[in-house]
C-alpha cells in the first residue's frame, strides 16, 4: 500500500461555483482535448462511432433536479473530477505506489509507468472520479493539469487548467486552496464553499459553492404599481398630463 | 514509499498557435489551434478576440474530432442508386464541375427560376446571394426562415435590429436580465459568459422558458411558461406598466413614433396612416401650442394624446393614445391571462413592478456628454439596467412576429434600448427597414436579377407577385402567404417545388442544410417528396446539386454532390456586408484561413464551398464574376474576399485596406490576409466614446457609421411602435388599397398585421384541445451539440448519443410511466415511438426533447446500432408544413402569417404509453449506404505523436 505525504501547505485545487454552471460540458471536452494527447496515455474512445460508444474522460457533469415545495423544481449541474484530497483513499489503496499525492501541491497523479489497472483505486474512490483507461489499461484522473499550471512553454496567464480556461460562465476556479488569502479561499469563505460529501472524512481539498438561494415564487411580494405611480384619480390619460408637465 | 517520480511540468505544447474562427456553431469565436508535430495538439479560445475572449464551449472544444471526422467526404459523387439509397460512385472534380455547370447554364438560358439555390446555415450569405442574383434567379434565400426570421425582421422594423447578430444586453451594467425562449445555442458563449458577469456583480436573471434548463438552471427566476403565450404575458406586463404611468416618457417622445399623429377617418383609403407633411414628414401636435408640425421640427414639444383635427380637417390623434387604449385594456390585465400563460397574476404584477423598479429607481448614469441628430447636446448618458434577450422559442411560433414586437413595445417603455445598462446595438445596426433594400424578383434569360432577393417591403405594393396574383418566388416569400419574409422560406422549398405550386423547378442546388432529416418539418413526407416521380417516372425535381462537408442524410438524396472542407481546411470571411463579429463598442470582422491542408488521400480532394461558386460563376460568364473579356475576376474564395468591391472602396472585409493603414473604406489591399492572420484572423475598431450609446440619435455615431462604409449619409431613425407598413396591409385587407390579398387570406391578415404588437393564440392551437391534442411539444438544442453535426463527433457523442422526451410530472404520473418506458407520441399529423423520461422543472402542459439527435441509419459514418439511429429521433416526423387541411382545398402552410417564419413550436401532442416491445424508435427510416464507410471502433488521439 502506498502511504501519504505529510500535509503540505500548498493545496492546489479547483473551486467550482454550482451557482452559475449552466451545464455546457465546455469543461468536460476542453480537459478530453488537452489530456488526450498530453499526460501519459491518450483517453481512449471504444466503439467510438458505434452503439456504445466509451471513453476516458477526467471530468464529467452530472445534472440533478430537486424538486422543492412551494417552489418550482430546480436543476443543479455539477461538474465532477478529482478533488485532490487530503486523505485521498485511491492513494492508500494502491498495491504498487503508483497512486501518489505530490508532496509540493498537493495533486493526486497516477504514475503510468507503475500501474497495474488493478482498480482498487477506483473503488476506493467515494466519488467515483477515477475512470480506468480501456485501450492502455491504466487508471486515468485529473492531473490539475499539472502539465500547464507550471509549464514555461505557456504564457502565465494560460498557466492554468484547460477547463479553468475554457469555462464560459466563470464558474471555475484556480488556486492554492491552502493560502486563506488566496483568491479562492476568498471566494470559499465569502460564499460558504462546501466539501463534497464531508462524511467519507476525504478532506477533499476542491470545494464546491452552493446555489444562491433563488426567488420565491407566487405571493411572495405583493406589489400595489398604483400605489408606487402618481394618483390615479384621472386615469391613465389624466396621469398623463401631469407627467408630461414635468418634462 | 520510494520519492516521487518526475513529472514533466514544462512539456512542449506546441510548434505553432495559428488563430483563425471556429465552426462547431453559428458563434463565429476566436480559436487558437496547437500544431504539434504535423497534428493538432489542442484547441482554445483566443484570449483577445471579441466574441469569447478566450473562452470555448464544449463543441469547439471538440473541434479536432469534426475536422477528423470519419463522415467526411473525399470526392465529388455521382448518384448510381435511386435517391436515397446512398449509393453513389466518385468522380473528378473535372467531371464534376463540368456536370453542375451544364445543368445550371441550360436552366439560366430557358428560365433561370427553375433553379432554387438556397444556403443553409453558411456564413457566406453576401457572396451567395449575390451569385444568386447575378444568375437571376429569384428562388435564393438562407436558413432564416425556419430559424429566427420573426426574430430578424420584427427587430428590424421596430427598432433597425433584433437580438444577437444585431445587438447584446449591455452586460457590464444591466441589473435586472430577463430571457425569453433562449435555449443553450445562439450566441452562446457571450451569454454564457454575461451571465457569469451579472452574477458576480449580484444583478438578477429571471429565465422564461417552459423548460429550466441550461441558462435558466442558473436564473434566480424562471417562468415555466406555456409555450406560445410570451406575447400575452409580455402584454399584461405592459398593461401593468401603462396601468401605473411606469414608462419613459421623454424617451419615447425623443425617440420612438408614438407621438405620431394617425389619421382616423374609418372607410377610408388612409384610415390608420399617419398624417404627413407636403414633404411626406409624419406629424406631431405641440401639446403647448396645438399646432401640428413635422415630427423633426426644432422646438416642438409633442402630444402623446388627444383627438383633435388635423391639417385637412379630419380627425388625427397620437399613436401612443391609441397604446394606451389597447393595452390598458381589461383583456391584458394579470387575472385574466395568468391560466392562459400558466403564470400567476401575482408573479407577473411583481415582475412589472421589479422591471419598473430597476428602470426607474436604479438609474444610472455615464458622465459622458454626446450630441443628438437634432443638435442638441446633452451633458450625460442616462440609463435603465433592464436587459432583454430572446431567441427561438418566442420567435418559432405562428403569432412569433407580433411576439417579437410585444418584447421590443416593453423594452421601448422602459426607455431601455440604446442605454446604459439596457441593450445596445452592435455595428453596422442599427439600420431600420427603410435603410434596407426592398425585394426583388424576375427570370430573364441570361441575365441578372434587377436588385437583391431579400428585403423589407414598406407595403403590398412591394410584394414579389405576378400579375395574376401568384407567386414570384417558389418558396412564396413576399407573397400574401408571407409577405415581410425577410429570409425567405427554406422550409417550403422542397414542398412547393414538388407540388409545382406556383411552379415546378429542375435543378435543386443546396449547400449546408440537412432539409432530408432534422431541418425540414415533416421529415418523412419530405423524403417522400425528393425520391417522388411524375408520369414518366423521372423525379420530380428532376436535379438536386448538394454541397456539405459531411455525409449527412441530404447528401444521400442528391445528384451530385460537392464535397466542401472542414473549417479548418478553409477560407472564409465573417463580413459587416453579411452578419457580423461586431461588439456593442466596436465594428469587427474576422476570417478563416486553412490552419491545416485538406487531405484526402487517394481520392479526388474536397473544395472550399465559395471558391467552387465562384469558379462556377465564372463558367457561367456571370456578371461579378468575369471581366468584360469573359474571364475569371477570382481564382478562389481568398482572392474574392480581399478584391472584391460592393461598392467602391467598400469590399467583404474591412480591416487593413489601402496599403494596410486605413479601415473600413479604402482600396483592395493584396496583403490584406496576411495581416488578419498576423491579427489573430480578426480585425476590430472601437467606436468613440462618444458614440457608443443612443446610436441611432447620436450624431458622433451615425457620423464614425458613414465613415466606416456602413451607410453613405446618416440616417437618424425613431423606433416603429406603431409600425405604418403593418398598417398598410391592413388596408390592403380591407379592400381599400392595391394589390389586395386573396379573399381566403383577408381575414388573417387584418388580424395578424396589427400596426401595434399584439397576441393571438397560435395557429397550432386550433382545434388541439377538441382532438385531444392536449399538450405541447417542442425542442430545444443542447449546449454540447449543434444540429446534426454532432452526431459524428466521437467525444460530442458521448454526451448527447440519445434524446428522451422529457414529460412533467404530472403527466408521468397520469400515465403510470416508469424508468426505461417507451410513449407513442401523436399530433394531428403523425404518430412516433420515443423513450421518455422525469423532469419535473418543466411546464406542466409540455414535453420536449433535444433536438437533432436522432439519425438516419448510415448517415454520419456511424454503426448501424448506434444509439442515435435506434433511440434518438426526431420530432420533425409530427410537424407538417402544411396545416391539416380545412375542407377548403387549400394549402395553408404551417408559419407566421406575416414572415412565413416555420412554426416548429406550435406543436401540440398527446401521449399514450408503449406496451413494452422492441426499443427502436419509430418511425425508423430504411437505412442509407454510406459513401465514406464507418469510423474506426477506437479512437486514441495523440497516439504516435504527442
Amino acid at each position: 500500500m502506498t502511504s501519504l505525504p505529510p500535509p503540505s501547505d500548498k493545496k492546489l485545487g479547483l473551486v467550482i461555483d454550482l451557482d452559475t454552471c449552466v451545464g455546457c460540458h465546455a469543461c468536460v471536452v476542453s480537459c478530453k482535448s488537452w489530456n488526450s494527447s498530453g499526460y501519459g496515455a491518450p483517453l481512449a474512445d471504444l466503439d467510438a462511432y458505434g452503439e456504445a460508444p466509451v471513453g476516458s474522460f477526467l471530468n464529467r457533469i452530472h445534472t440533478f433536479e430537486a424538486k422543492q415545495e412551494g417552489r418550482p423544481a430546480q436543476i443543479v449541474h455539477f461538474p465532477k473530477s478529482c478533488l485532490h484530497c487530503e486523505d485521498a483513499p485511491c492513494v492508500t489503496v494502491c498495491p504498487t505506489g503508483a497512486s501518489y499525492k505530490r508532496q509540493a501541491d498537493g495533486i493526486v497523479l497516477v504514475n503510468e509507468d507503475w500501474c497495474i489497472g488493478c482498480g482498487l483505486c477506483a473503488w476506493a474512490c467515494p466519488y467515483g472520479a477515477r475512470e480506468m483507461d480501456q485501450a492502455a489499461g491504466v487508471m486515468k484522473k485529473c492531473t490539475l493539469c499539472v502539465d500547464r499550471i507550471y509549464n514555461d512553454n505557456l504564457p502565465e496567464v494560460d498557466r492554468e487548467p484547460a477547463c479553468v480556461r475554457t469555462c464560459p460562465a466563470g464558474a471555475r476556479h484556480f488556486g492554492d486552496l491552502g493560502d486563506p488569502d488566496s483568491a479562492v479561499s476568498h471566494l470559499v469563505a465569502e460564499r460558504g464553499g462546501i466539501d463534497l460529501m464531508p462524511e467519507q472524512g476525504t478532506r477533499p481539498v476542491n470545494k464546491y459553492l452552493p446555489p444562491r438561494p433563488k426567488q420565491e415564487i407566487g405571493e411572495a411580494e405583493p406589489v400595489d404599481l398604483v400605489a408606487l405611480a402618481e394618483p390615479e384619480a384621472k386615469g391613465f390619460l389624466g396621469w398623463l398630463d401631469r407627467a408630461l408637465e414635468k418634462l | 514509499m520510494s520519492a516521487e517520480p518526475t513529472v514533466d511540468t514544462s512539456p512542449k505544447v506546441s510548434d505553432e498557435i495559428r488563430r483563425t474562427t471556429c465552426y462547431m456553431c453559428a458563434c463565429r469565436c476566436g480559436i487558437d489551434v496547437h500544431i504539434k508535430n504535423g497534428h493538432i495538439r489542442h484547441i482554445e479560445g483566443n484570449r483577445d478576440h471579441p466574441v469569447n475572449r478566450g473562452v470555448l464551449c464544449a463543441k469547439g472544444s471538440a473541434g479536432v474530432m469534426q475536422h477528423l471526422s470519419p463522415a467526411r467526404l473525399k470526392a465529388p459523387l455521382k448518384r448510381v442508386g435511386p435517391r436515397g439509397s446512398g449509393a453513389f460512385e466518385e468522380i473528378s472534380w473535372g467531371e464534376a464541375m463540368a456536370l453542375a455547370t451544364e445543368w445550371l447554364a441550360e436552366v439560366r438560358h430557358r428560365d433561370p427560376k427553375r433553379l432554387a439555390f438556397f444556403a443553409g446555415r453558411d456564413q457566406s450569405q453576401s457572396l451567395t446571394s449575390f451569385w444568386a442574383q447575378n444568375y437571376g434567379t429569384p428562388n435564393y434565400a438562407a436558413h432564416g426562415g425556419f430559424c429566427s426570421v420573426n426574430m430578424a425582421a420584427a427587430g428590424i422594423y421596430t427598432m433597425g435590429g433584433a437580438f444577437w447578430e444585431f445587438g447584446q444586453p449591455d452586460w457590464e451594467r444591466a441589473k435586472l436580465f430577463m430571457i425569453f425562449g433562449v435555449a443553450e445555442d445562439h450566441d452562446s458563449n457571450p451569454i454564457k459568459m454575461g451571465l457569469g458577469r451579472l452574477k458576480a456583480r449580484g444583478a438578477k436573471v429571471i429565465g422564461v422558458n417552459p423548460v429550466r434548463t441550461g441558462y435558466n438552471a442558473i436564473a434566480d427566476e424562471w417562468i415555466g411558461i406555456t409555450p406560445g403565450t410570451d406575447g400575452l404575458f409580455i402584454l399584461a406586463l405592459v398593461h401593468e406598466l401603462l396601468r401605473a404611468g411606469r414608462v419613459d416618457l421623454d424617451y419615447l417622445i425623443r425617440y420612438t413614433n408614438a407621438p405620431f399623429l394617425v389619421i382616423d377617418d374609418p372607410d377610408t383609403a388612409d384610415h390608420g396612416l399617419f398624417a404627413r407633411d407636403d414633404d411626406g414628414k409624419p406629424l406631431v401636435r405641440d401639446r403647448v401650442t396645438g399646432a401640428v408640425a413635422a415630427f423633426d421640427a426644432p422646438g416642438v414639444k409633442p402630444a402623446l394624446k388627444g383627438e383633435a383635427p388635423g391639417p385637412d380637417g379630419r380627425t388625427v390623434l397620437p399613436a401612443f393614445e391609441l397604446m394606451a387604449r389597447k393595452y390598458l385594456d381589461g383583456a391584458y390585465a394579470p387575472d385574466m391571462v395568468a391560466e392562459r400563460c400558466g403564470v400567476p397574476a401575482a408573479t407577473i404584477r411583481r415582475i412589472a413592478a421589479e422591471l419598473a423598479r430597476t428602470a426607474f429607481e436604479e438609474e444610472i448614469v455615464i458622465e459622458q456628454p454626446w450630441t443628438d441628430w437634432k443638435g442638441e447636446r446633452h451633458q450625460r448618458m442616462v440609463g435603465r439596467p433592464v436587459a432583454f434577450h430572446a431567441m427561438r422559442g418566442i420567435s418559432a411560433h405562428s403569432n412569433g412576429f407580433q411576439t417579437c414586437r410585444t418584447l421590443h413595445l416593453l423594452q421601448i417603455l422602459l426607455g431601455s434600448v440604446e442605454v446604459p445598462g439596457g441593450f445596445r446595438f452592435k455595428p453596422p445596426y442599427p439600420k431600420p427597414f427603410t435603410a434596407h433594400p426592398k425585394p426583388h424578383a424576375g427570370s430573364e434569360p441570361d441575365q441578372p436579377l434587377p436588385g437583391p432577393h431579400l428585403g423589407y417591403p414598406h407595403g403590398p405594393e412591394d410584394l414579389l407577385i405576378c400579375e395574376d396574383g401568384s407567386p414570384w418566388r417558389i418558396d412564396k416569400a413576399y407573397s400574401w402567404e408571407a409577405p415581410l419574409a425577410a429570409h425567405g422560406l427554406m422550409h417550403m422549398v422542397i414542398s412547393n417545388a414538388h407540388a409545382r405550386d406556383p411552379y415546378g423547378i429542375d435543378v435543386l442546388f443546396m449547400y449546408m442544410a440537412n432539409m432530408a432529416w432534422n431541418s425540414s418539418m415533416n421529415t418523412g413526407g419530405v423524403i417522400d417528396m425528393l425520391t417522388a416521380r411524375d408520369e414518366t417516372g423521372a423525379y420530380r425535381i428532376p436535379k438536386i446539386i448538394y454541397a456539405d462537408s459531411y455525409s449527412s442524410e441530404m447528401v444521400a438524396f442528391a445528384d451530385l454532390v460537392l464535397p466542401d472542407t472542414t473549417y479548418l481546411e478553409r477560407h472564409d470571411c465573417i463580413s459587416l456586408l453579411d452578419r457580423p463579429i461586431c461588439e456593442a463598442d466596436a465594428a469587427a470582422d474576422s476570417i478563416r484561413w486553412p490552419v491545416v491542408e485538406p487531405e484526402r488521400p487517394g481520392h479526388a480532394g474536397v473544395r472550399c464551398f465559395q471558391s467552387v461558386l465562384i469558379d462556377l460563376g465564372g463558367r457561367l460568364g456571370l456578371q461579378g464574376f468575369v471581366d468584360a473579356d469573359g474571364r475569371p475576376l477570382y481564382a478562389d474564395y481568398a482572392d474574392y474576399m480581399v478584391a472584391h468591391e460592393r461598392r467602391p472602396g467598400v469590399g467583404p472585409l474591412a480591416g487593413w485596406r489601402g496599403a494596410g493603414e486605413v479601415h473600413g473604406r479604402g482600396a483592395p489591399n493584396p496583403h490584406q490576409l496576411d495581416r488578419y492572420i498576423e491579427n489573430g484572423g480578426f480585425w476590430l475598431s472601437e467606436i468613440p466614446e462618444e458614440a457608443r450609446f443612443f446610436k441611432p440619435w447620436n450624431k458622433a455615431y451615425q457620423d464614425w457609421a458613414v465613415s466606416m462604409g456602413f451607410f453613405d449619409a446618416a440616417q437618424p431613425f425613431v423606433f416603429n411602435l406603431y409600425l405604418e407598413p403593418l398598417r398598410r396591409f391592413q388596408l390592403a385587407a380591407e379592400g381599400r388599397a392595391e394589390p389586395q390579398p386573396p379573399d381566403h387570406l383577408r381575414q388573417r391578415v387584418r388580424e395578424a398585421f396589427d400596426p401595434l404588437p399584439t397576441w393571438y393564440p397560435p395557429f397550432g392551437d386550433e382545434g388541439a384541445e377538441a382532438g385531444g391534442y392536449t399538450l405541447h411539444a417542442i425542442t430545444q438544442r443542447p449546449a454540447a451539440m449543434y444540429h446534426s453535426w454532432g452526431s459524428q463527433n466521437a467525444w460530442l457523442r458521448q454526451i448527447h448519443g440519445r434524446n428522451p422526451l422529457y414529460v412533467s410530472g404530472d403527466v408521468w404520473r397520469e400515465h403510470g410511466f416508469e424508468e426505461g418506458d417507451w410513449a407513442y407520441l401523436s399530433s394531428p399529423h403523425g404518430r412516433i415511438k420515443v423513450p421518455v423520461a422525469l423532469m419535473e422543472a418543466l411546464n406542466p402542459k409540455t414535453v420536449w426533447t433535444w433536438n437533432a439527435i436522432g439519425k438516419r441509419e448510415g448517415a454520419w459514418a456511424l454503426s448501424p446500432r448506434a444509439p442515435e439511429s435506434r433511440q434518438g429521433f426526431l420530432l420533425n416526423h409530427l410537424i407538417h408544413e402544411l396545416l391539416p387541411p380545412r375542407g377548403d382545398g387549400l394549402r395553408w402552410s404551417n408559419s407566421d402569417p406575416v414572415t412565413g417564419q416555420a412554426a416548429w413550436y406550435d406543436l401540440r401532442v398527446r401521449i399514450e404509453k408503449a406496451p413494452p416491445g422492441e426499443e427502436i424508435a419509430e418511425p425508423h427510416v430504411p437505412a442509407q449506404q454510406s459513401p465514406v464507410g464507418r469510423g474506426p471502433d477506437m479512437v486514441k488521439y495523440g497516439e504516435g505523436w504527442s
